[in-house]
């Protein structure tokens, strides 16, 4: 147990530091491992890719995030080789990867349907890319049960892909994709088939296992939360653009656009008249309320612009009570409809313009009934740092 | 209670009729020429001696086992008489031409499990469509291509590229020609079933480890659609041993197969008993490939589950 207590403490150490620190996006100095310029991927008169440019870095776990049909998985074909891009350029550790087989190129991939070879069993999945290697037997056989190890399937390495569970075949696909240690590994949508419980798990084993190796990997996956839970840094795309590039709480906390306030968690947009923009803070009016708003958010419309604030659901304050005379930053309205989640409650409320907020409050007591019923009269307020100004 | 009594009565007459059919039309034929098998020759009407009387009671039937011998049997399978060569010549102009057939038939079902989708029907159709046509129309039409003063002769003389005919028609070649062009869909059929249920994401990950197409084809491709290899493999090797119209048409007289050998048994020599011990013996050894064929289909369904 102490051997144990003692490993944990010391991987936090090593790993939690490197976390902390790691960015080197921010950078100068750093040359990113793979470039996407100016690339464009077009499939008849469709353009699934248009005019990107990326930067990812060694060591990073790179998140491509967008609803299905916005160009990522494209992307991520582009660089293992199965898609030629129409115009740009992509290199890899400074190599230009135009014209290069995806056979010949030291990125691997794990595929979204898996793709094992069916007729035959784990220990020759996992050894087939080594064996294209010509890597020697003994290697090889230390190579895979290495794998098996590491994915904890050693007593399933005589099975066929037939006779495993949906979790173990995700596994050895881990495994034969890890094994020839890639200099990338390109994960599309690799969690999707699992059920919710297994998914949240294998998120934290992957983070892990990437920290371990050191290895840079690149995800698809159309489920924000996952992106979120295991990225260093998130691209969202939409219709084959790059619409917000930043780690997971930028992306929430500072989102570029409504585009992606509205595609990232959930939010409340509302649409707002500035009236005075004082260098860190600016202050609106809006039809939804006769409250004077503030946010602490400079804003790039001048007095008399419009602005749209945004807010999450969990920054918003819900009370049954009026808040005092001259409070800025209030709603007054009537409770439309409530979700209750166990830990959290939803709160809709319908403001006399007929707009409707989100509130989500924590349920931090133990009561069956809630003091906040349907119909009830409440006003929900915010703090001016709870906002965040869109002019896109 | 009547109502499972119905449902257990529908589902009894669901499986008896194939049941049925088999019995009427396969196991009961099968045994009236075994039962000529192990008689003997006679002239009379019907030309096999004995027959069943059952007039005289037990008695009759006594007398009529008495009477079976394998004496054809052992005709046949003398090593002096020709029906040992024969059957051996058929499994090896069926086994060649089974590979013939495999090596023609592969690309074939390749290519179009490979092009678009949309023009796959079109492409299947035109496997089938000889089918169409008369198979003993389609075999005679060969002689014309193939005779000495045939379309392909003439053809090649007056491109210059021979001056003398050459020798095809009535020889093993004819054989092996005629029986991949008739047997090519039984071939193509399988083998496009099989090709074109491959999911191609194996061979993308094939690619991504490092495996080049070429080896990605033997490698990946070319194990998974084993079972439809054995299916056309089976297909064709199981008719081309009996068959008879093509070695009487397209063969020479030195062409021994084991079907053009029964037909003379029992045309020329009139003789029933004989010629059906030969077909019992040619069922014997036909029997043993559907038995293979049968085992890997059962383990493809495992493998499936």
């Amino acid at each position: 147990m102490g051997e144990v207590m003692a490993a944990d403490k010391a991987r936090k150490e090593t790993i939690g530091a490197v976390r902390r620190t790691f960015a080197p996006w921010k950078d100068p100095t750093q040359t990113p491992l793979i470039r996407f310029e100016n690339v464009v991927k077009r499939f008849g008169d469709f353009t699934a890719v248009n005019n990107v440019s990326l930067d990812i870095y060694e060591r990073e776990f790179f998140a491509l995030l967008g609803p299905s049909g916005c160009g990522k998985t494209t992307l991520m074909r582009m660089l293992a080789g199965f898609e030629e891009p129409t115009s740009g350029r992509l290199t890899l550790a400074g190599e230009d990867l135009a014209g290069v087989p995806p056979y010949r190129r030291p990125v691997n991939m794990m595929f979204q349907s898996y793709a094992l070879f069916p007729h035959m069993n784990v220990a020759d999945n996992i050894a087939f890319g080594l064996k294209q290697d010509k890597m020697p037997k003994a290697d090889i056989d230390a190579r895979v049960t290495e794998m098996l190890e590491l994915v904890k399937l050693e007593q399933f390495a005589k099975r066929k892909p037939h006779q495993l569970s949906g979790g173990q075949r995700q596994r050895v696909a881990l495994a034969r994709s890890l094994a020839k240690r890639p200099k990338v590994l390109l994960l599309d949508e690799p969690l999707g088939a699992l059920d919710k419980k297994l998914r949240e798990e294998t998120q934290f084993e992957l983070m892990d296992l990437q920290m371990s190796l050191g290895m840079t990997f690149l995800i698809v996956t159309h489920d924000q939360e996952e992106a979120m839970t295991v990225a260093d840094r998130i691209a969202v795309m939409n219709h084959g653009v790059l619409v917000q590039v930043a780690p997971p709480a930028e992306i929430y906390e500072q989102p570029a656009t409504r585009y992606i306030a509205d595609f990232i968690g959930e939010v409340n947009l509302i649409e707002s008249t500035v009236t005075a923009c004082e260098g860190e803070t600016t202050r609106l009016t809006s039809e939804v309320t006769p409250s004077p708003l503030t946010v602490a958010h400079p804003c790039e419309a001048g007095p008399g612009g419009k602005a749209c604030i945004a807010i999450r659901p969990e920054k918003l304050r819900i009370s049954l009570d009026p808040p005092p005379e001259g409070t800025e930053n209030v709603f007054a309205g009537e409770i439309w409809d409530i979700g209750y989640l166990g830990d959290l409650s939803i709160y809709h409320v319908e403001l006399a313009c007929g707009q409707r907020l989100k509130v989500s409050q924590p349920n931090l007591s133990r009561r069956v009934a809630r003091p906040i019923s349907w119909e009830d009269k409440v006003w929900v307020t915010f703090d001016p740092d709870a906002g965040v100004l869109l002019t896109r | 209670m009547a109502m499972a009594g119905e449902k257990g009565r529908g589902r009894w007459f669901v499986i008896a009729v194939p049941y049925l059919w088999l019995l009427a039309l396969f196991l009961a034929p099968f045994l009236i020429v075994f039962k000529i098998s192990l008689s003997q020759d006679v002239v009379a009407q019907p030309p096999y001696a004995p027959q069943l009387d059952l007039s005289n009671g037990l008695s009759g039937l006594t007398d009529f086992l008495s009477q079976l011998s394998l004496a054809n049997y052992g005709y046949v399978l003398d090593f002096s008489n020709e029906f040992l060569a024969a059957y051996g010549s058929s499994l090896i102009i069926a086994s060649i031409s089974t590979i013939l057939l495999l090596l023609v038939g592969y690309p074939i079902a390749y290519a179009m499990a490979r092009a678009p989708r949309s023009i796959q029907p079109t492409l299947l159709m035109l496997v089938i469509l000889p089918f169409w046509t008369s198979f003993l129309i389609r075999v005679y039409a060969w002689i014309g291509i193939l005779s000495p003063e045939g379309l392909l002769n003439q053809g090649l003389m007056a491109l210059g590229v021979i001056d003398t005919p050459l020798e095809i028609l009535n020889t093993n070649l004819a054989v092996y020609i005629g029986i991949v062009y008739s047997y090519l869909p039984f071939m193509v059929l399988p083998l496009y079933s099989a090709l074109e249920k491959l999911d191609l994401t194996l061979l993308e990950a094939a690619a991504d480890l490092g495996c080049p197409p070429v080896k990605a084809f033997w490698k990946i491709t070319f194990p998974l659609s084993l079972p439809g290899v054995a299916a056309g493999a089976l297909l064709c090797f199981i008719p081309a041993v009996g068959e008879f119209v093509i070695p009487d048409l397209l063969g020479g007289s030195d062409t021994l197969m084991i079907g053009k050998s029964l037909w003379t048994e029992f045309t020329v020599n009139r003789s029933w008993t004989v010629s059906s011990a030969v077909a019992v013996l040619l069922l014997l050894v036909l029997v043993i490939p559907i038995v293979i064929y049968q085992n890997i289909q059962q383990r493809e369904l495992e493998a499936g589950k």
